[in-house]
């Protein structure tokens, strides 16, 4: 048995970013230099905005599709989250990981609405990260790529930081990289590759916190109570299809009540839309409890 | 034997990275394939996308309105004397398992090679059944390729076997072979002599008279292959440490090799019928015997049966997709292996990304106006299912495609439900299997509503066509089928066609489906945001003046909206990303606080 062990190149992000693209350029370089490759993905549900990931493997004798937990000489994540996702997955002695540091924040970070709610997208700073893992590249790609004219180009950008983790001559990565960027981006997606390459090779510095949409949570200056009089109610139904939080409902007698307290974040919707002054919400000294 | 060879085309070089997928469709067309039919379904689709590529003068390939159709279609190829093939994936197998259980045993006249991907681990789809059942089920041999070259390999030899032993041969895929590409050796397309329709009633009709006789050849025939493959080059006997020796088959038998490489190894090519003498000799030649297969225990319990004293399931996992780590467990448990120290996961918290429905997709809405019926929802298979999610939460039931409408006729029949019943079903789906349950709501008088989701695509698989959308597989125009005039000559009478991007109607329409007496149906009109065309236009923009902080718009789900840096009372206002929106306005139509609107006139809100 060959005791060379294939190099394993773990390839993440969000459906629609390029994943596929990216580990395309890879197997295709390695195929070329003459080195067994297999590449495995799974799609389906990966266009509706989810998690893609993309294994690809090289070296004179490949067995497995899929590289072996914590075996993964390479992470390359397209986006930050996704990124942190696939930590485990990296060799702990050894393995480079190189993430964009770029947010695509998904619509369940944001299930927190109550008053002082924070988002729930990964909380860590990428300088704490790369202080764990060791060898490790945060770049804002997509910035760099913007710079260049098109967000789109950041493939291109991490491609030239994950070529300074690997073997092959850089002319032997453009060459190849000019066959998968469309005709007319040619130019562009190279500049990209080579801004990524110097980005590494002119001393990875760690990024500094990227921008995070929202980041700073709320300040919580008071509670809310809702009061429904019932008398004035006439069960038209309007505050329980209004309420964003679906907290209200008619009850037996056909009156509004408030059955899902917890979730109310007080907004007031019902009480404005109300054609009866029937609701009220009262805002309160007290902060909402801390959560 | 004469053959026609035609030569790799115009300088095409001799080997390729291929996925699975596209390297049975490779092989079908190397081995002269004239006919293939499909439904698409995860991970099987490209198989039909693959095999479309080929020059229209070698075969046809087409999209079918349903599995048992697309096996149909490929068996009526096969009586004319042309191989042929079908694919679909693993509960789809489900569908056309009626046409199986009989063509099995009629036999072919041109090759029959049925294809059929699983699904371990349930990436893509509603159960994780083992289709090698269904294999001995129907006795039809069960090819197990390992990777995309045996996938060329085996889809070649399948069409020489089911045409040597008159019977379709099952190519079992996996979503994990079906997208794995590494290199593949091509071969040249060698068309067999044709043949034409072979006047056989006693083969080809199956009435009871004619299907007796034909019952033995079938047990027959499995010996015969059996004994085909006792000898065949295609399993591989791999000499290594005699302690143990591990039986594999598939996908697992890469896990083998990279967990335990030095290891005794039979790799089978075939899981039905099995070679029973050489696994035997095998058996004999290494002090302990290991089965190693994805899913259930097909090969070890006919082993133990043999009387061979096989182990396996003790060790490895029943249920999902196996992998290097899954194989490396199981053979410590097995005692082959030391255990591994236990590596404490990273202490990171990412963030939950389960799929989502598009910006724009037209079944956010429909979902919103069905929720707002607080109705009971039998729902269906495609992308709609995820509405069964936050923030949607609207679908009560799902089962398999076209369950939608029956489960509804059921509920109503059952008397329990005092909320109005509703079943949701998108237009390929409903052309799939939602015309006979439709039918039986119409003929027992059911009081329903079927709301007809009619994006105008196959949206789940990557967009396919079908044959509501006037294009075959090919893209050249065909018959299209008008869902309206459909439903109507089903019976039913109370038919509307709402637009999916029109709130207040959709609402409006949907209370009075509810609340007519009988079967109502509604079609939720608009096409999908991504094919066949990618829909984007002018982006919408949050007016922060306006905006309360309501968050309502977020109850849409949609990943266009998030979190703007401005808070009213604690909470965050909204905020639009540009480069997502495709300004279909469902978030401005139900914004109680007219905050969004067009972003060219909500000047510097972003």
């Amino acid at each position: 048995m060959s005791a060379e062990r294939p190099t394993n190149v773990l390839i993440v992000g969000v459906g629609g970013q390029g994943v596929i693209m990216v580990s395309k350029v890879l197997a295709a370089l390695a195929q070329r230099q003459g080195l067994q490759v297999k590449q495995s993905e799974v799609h389906g549900m990966a266009k509706r905005g989810g998690s893609v990931f993309s294994h690809v493997r090289f070296g004179p004798e490949v067995w497995s599709p899929v590289i072996p937990r914590g075996e993964a000489d390479i992470l390359v994540a397209l986006e930050w989250a996704e990124g942190l996702r696939w930590l485990d997955a990296l060799k702990r002695d050894g393995g480079t990981f190189i993430a964009d540091t770029q947010q695509i924040v998904p619509p369940i970070a944001f299930r927190d609405r109550r008053p002082g709610g924070r988002s729930a997208y990964a909380p860590q700073a990428p300088a704490a990260i790369l202080e764990m893992v060791g060898t490790g590249y945060a770049l804002d790609a997509t910035r760099i790529a913007a710079g260049l004219g098109n967000t789109r180009f950041a493939n291109s950008v991490l491609l030239g930081a994950l070529s300074t983790a690997l073997p092959f001559a850089a002319e032997a990565w453009l060459a190849v990289l000019r066959q998968f960027v469309p005709p007319a981006t040619v130019e562009p997606n190279l500049q990209a590759f080579r801004a990524g390459r110097d980005w590494v090779e002119s001393g990875a510095r760690p990024a500094e916190p990227a921008a995070r949409p929202a980041d700073a949570a709320p300040v919580a200056t008071h509670a809310h109570r809702v009061e429904i009089n019932a008398s004035w109610c006439k069960g038209c139904n309007i505050c329980v299809r209004m309420c964003p939080e679906r907290c209200l409902r008619l009850d037996d007698n056909g009156i509004a009540a408030l059955v899902r307290d917890g979730a109310c974040t007080g907004c007031h919707l019902c009480e404005w839309l109300c054609p009866d002054f029937a609701i009220r919400v009262h805002d309160e000294a007290a902060p909402s409890p801390a959560r | 034997m004469t053959k026609t060879k035609t030569p790799p085309q115009g300088g095409e070089e001799a080997a390729r990275p291929l996925t699975g997928n596209e390297a049975i469709a490779r092989g079908a067309w190397e081995a002269g394939l004239r006919v293939a039919a499909a439904y698409p379904g995860t991970p099987s689709t490209e198989i039909l996308e693959s095999l479309a590529r080929y020059p229209t003068d070698d075969l046809v390939a087409q999209w079918s309105t349903n599995e048992k159709v697309a096996l149909d279609v490929a068996a009526g190829a096969c009586f004319a004397g042309v191989r042929a093939l079908a694919a679909m994936k693993h509960v789809g197998l489900n569908v056309a398992a009626d046409a199986l259980m009989s063509q099995t045993y009629i036999g072919v006249n041109g090759g029959l090679v049925l294809v059929v991907c699983d699904d371990p681990g349930i990436h893509s789809s509603q159960n994780e059944q083992d289709t090698r059942l269904f294999c001995r089920l129907a006795m039809v041999p069960c090819l197990e390729p390992a990777d995309a070259q045996e996938a060329l390999d085996f889809t070649r030899a399948a069409f020489e076997l089911s045409e040597r032993y008159d019977t379709p041969v099952l190519i079992r895929s996996t979503t994990r072979l079906s997208h794995t590409r590494s290199v593949v050796r091509l071969g040249t397309r060698e068309v067999p002599p044709a043949r034409t329709f072979r006047d056989d009633p006693r083969k080809n009709v199956m009435i009871p008279a004619h299907a007796r006789g034909r019952h033995p050849k079938l047990i027959e025939r499995e010996q015969a292959v059996a004994a085909f493959f006792a000898t065949s080059k295609l399993n591989r006997w791999e000499k290594g440490d005699r302690s143990l020796g591990i039986v594999t088959a598939g996908m697992p038998y890469a896990y083998i090799k990279e967990v335990l490489p030095g290891a005794s190894v039979l790799k089978l090519a075939v899981s039905y019928p099995l070679p029973l003498e050489l696994i035997r000799d095998f058996a004999a030649s290494v002090d302990r015997l290991l089965v190693v297969e994805e899913l259930e225990p097909v090969i070890e319990t006919e082993l133990r049966a043999a009387g061979l004293a096989a182990e396996g399931k003790a060790f490895f996992p029943r249920t999902g997709e196996l992998s290097p780590e899954a194989v490396r467990e199981g053979l410590e448990m097995a005692g082959v292996l030391p255990a591994r120290p236990k590596v404490n996961p990273w202490p990171v918290q990412p963030v939950a990304r389960p799929p989502v429905l598009c910006p724009g997709c037209p079944h956010t809405m429909s979902y919103m106006a069905i929720r707002a019926l607080e109705a009971r929802v039998a729902g269906d298979i495609g992308c709609y299912t995820l509405a069964a999610l936050e923030p949607l939460r609207s679908i009560d039931t799902c089962v398999a495609m076209g369950s939608s409408i029956a489960n509804a006729v059921g509920m109503a029949r059952a008397g329990t439900e005092t909320r109005p019943i509703i079943a949701t079903i998108g237009d390929s789906t409903f052309l799939h299997a939602g015309i006979p349950p439709l039918i039986d709501a119409v003929y027992n008088d059911a009081n329903i509503t079927v709301i007809i989701l009619d994006n105008h695509i196959t949206a789940m698989t990557g967009g396919q066509d079908h044959a509501g959308t006037g294009r075959t597989l090919r893209g050249e125009g065909a018959g299209r089928i008008d869902f309206e005039q459909m439903v109507r000559a089903c019976g039913v009478k109370w038919i509307r066609r709402v637009d999916s991007y029109d709130v207040a109607t959709m609402y409006q329409t949907f209370r009075e489906a509810a609340a007519y007496k009988g079967v109502s149906v509604v079609i939720s009109d608009r096409p999908c945001v991504l094919d066949p065309v990618r829909i984007k236009g002018p982006s919408l923009a949050v007016n922060l003046t306006n905006c309360t902080a309501c968050q309502s718009c977020m109850n849409l789900g949609c990943p266009a909206i998030g979190w703007d840096e401005a808070t009213l009372d604690g909470r965050h206002k909204v905020k639009i990303n540009p480069e997502l929106c495709i300004g279909c306005t469902l978030c401005a139509q139900i914004c109680p606080a007219d905050g969004i609107h067009a972003a060219l006139t909500v000047g510097g809100a972003e």
